[in-house]
């Protein structure tokens, strides 16, 4: 069997596929991979299947080599043409700090192969749950290749743009035009953001009511408000429960945008097309 | 206890049912995932059920139209954790509760539990049943490390710790109970809807 020895890391590397959905009900996240477009084409262009595992890096700074050649591909932050490439056996691949954008995926023919936990290969940064974070001196089983990646098919990459919102359960609880208040403002991305939450500054979305919410379920891309009034989008490592009230709901589409921004720069909302033209626009 | 479920929109491709109380929300769920409800994720909480990853949401409130508020589902199974009554607050509940810590003990372990939700952390259930009257506070700053397996309350909610972690409940003891465990199916020990007792030890 192959294997990836890792030499080093920047400031979060971790292994990802499509997460561990229908666990919530136990307090577990789902996790998987924040970029989920770009995982899926860093799969693709190996020759993988959609459910195999990838390494998802913040930032930069990730060197490995393999025991044996084998082919890679590198997506995600700032990379829009990307290819599969044949990593020598003992040859080193690096992944450098990228121009723009902030999560890169790398996948490698075969697949991460750490044993699955819960069903899914997905760290968790969260609650912990699935294998640890990758740091030097890993050694990264590989799975058998499926054969020699395809010629290029790989999909359009989908193109940024104003976050879609949908109207959340407890849009009640805020001020009439709160919504569109969302959708007028420019927020900021936080400093603190992270596989949890894309934490937002500007305006404040002012409540109705006061009082405390009982903890209820909560879905990806939630945009929950807490009392300090700056929304979070809840991403793959959300708490399954909370507290605070949810205005609206990042659509599912949108989502692998939050993956991407950085610190400082800046996000805007559109309210999304109702259900049955979205039906209609996909 | 609502006479009725009232159905929030999450966005496209999630629901939240708001039926009122826990003891509805677990009796939803239960009979929701007995119905084989079309949806990946069911999350009762303390006063709603969310229906996650809903592709058909015709069939999803057809469903939902036929539960019965008043249903509830057939017992969970029983669990028996043993517990080591040496709690840090176990003086300050005796206070509280107007009795010594023999009284505590009697009182925590003659109730039979069940497990409402799970929230907070893996394998961390909400466990429902002691008397309104013997709810406490939270404490006012949670503490920075609370032990693996330790029980506590909070309001009327008792717990057990699945991993160490900050907390705010008030301590009674410690169980050596596996909460948590991927290797086991369930891995929670105290899935939604298990009845606990507590055994002292």
């Amino acid at each position: 069997m192959n294997r990836l020895h890792v030499l080093a890391t920047g400031p979060l590397v971790t292994v990802q596929d499509r997460g561990r959905p229908g666990f919530a009900h136990l307090g577990v996240p789902r996790a998987g991979a924040l970029d989920a477009p770009a995982a899926a084409l860093a799969n693709r262009l190996v020759g993988n299947g959609p459910d195999d595992a990838v390494l998802e890096v913040l930032l930069g700074g990730l060197a490995l080599r393999a025991d044996v050649g084998c082919w890679v591909a590198l997506t995600g932050a700032g990379r829009d043409h990307p290819v599969a490439e044949w990593l020598p056996a003992g040859a080193t691949l690096r992944v450098d700090p990228p121009a723009t954008g902030v999560r890169s995926y790398l996948a490698v023919a075969g697949g991460i192969a750490v044993p699955p936990v819960l069903g899914s290969r997905s760290s968790d940064t969260l609650a912990g749950v699935g294998p640890a974070r990758v740091e030097a001196g890993a050694v990264l089983p590989v799975g058998e290749p499926r054969g020699r990646p395809r010629p290029m098919d790989a999909p359009r990459p989908p193109t940024p743009g104003p976050l879609r919102v949908h109207p959340g359960p407890r849009a009640d609880w805020f001020v009439a035009d709160a919504l569109a208040r969302l959708c007028a403002a420019t927020y900021v991305v936080a400093a603190d953001s992270n596989r949890v939450g894309l934490r937002l500054e500007g305006p404040a979305l002012p409540r109705r009511r006061d009082g405390e919410l009982a903890s209820e379920g909560m879905v990806r891309g939630a945009v929950q408000v807490p009392p300090s009034g700056r929304p979070v989008v809840f991403l793959a490592d959300h708490p399954p429960t909370g507290g605070y009230p949810v205005l609206g709901v990042v659509d599912a589409d949108d989502l692998w945008q939050c993956a991407q921004l950085r610190p400082g720069e800046q996000v805007r909302f559109t309210p999304a097309p109702p259900p049955a033209s979205a039906a209609a626009r996909r | 206890m609502s006479g009725s479920v009232q159905l929030r929109p999450v966005g496209p491709s999630a629901v939240l049912a708001e039926v009122g109380d826990a003891g509805s929300a677990l009796a939803l769920a239960t009979w929701a995932r007995a119905h084989h409800v079309p949806a990946v994720e069911v999350v009762p909480a303390a006063e709603t059920v969310l229906f996650d990853g809903v592709a058909d949401h015709v069939a999803l409130t057809a469903l939902l139209g036929g539960w019965q508020p008043g249903e509830r589902p057939a017992p969970g199974p029983l669990v028996e954790v043993p517990v080591v009554y040496d709690g840090l607050d176990l003086d300050d509940v005796a206070a509280r509760w107007g009795t010594d810590v023999a009284g505590v003990v009697a009182r925590h372990s003659e109730v039979e539990y069940v497990a409402a939700f799970c929230g907070f952390a893996p394998g961390f259930a909400y466990l429902a049943g002691l008397p309104a009257e013997l709810a406490v506070p939270r404490l006012a700053s949670p503490r920075p490390r609370v032990p693996l397996g330790s029980v506590g309350l909070a309001g009327s909610w008792c717990g057990v710790y699945p991993t160490a972690s900050p907390g705010g409940w008030r301590l009674l003891g410690r169980t050596d109970a596996t909460l948590w465990d991927v290797d086991r199916d369930p891995p929670a020990l105290l899935a939604p809807g298990t009845r606990v007792v507590f055994v002292p030890r």
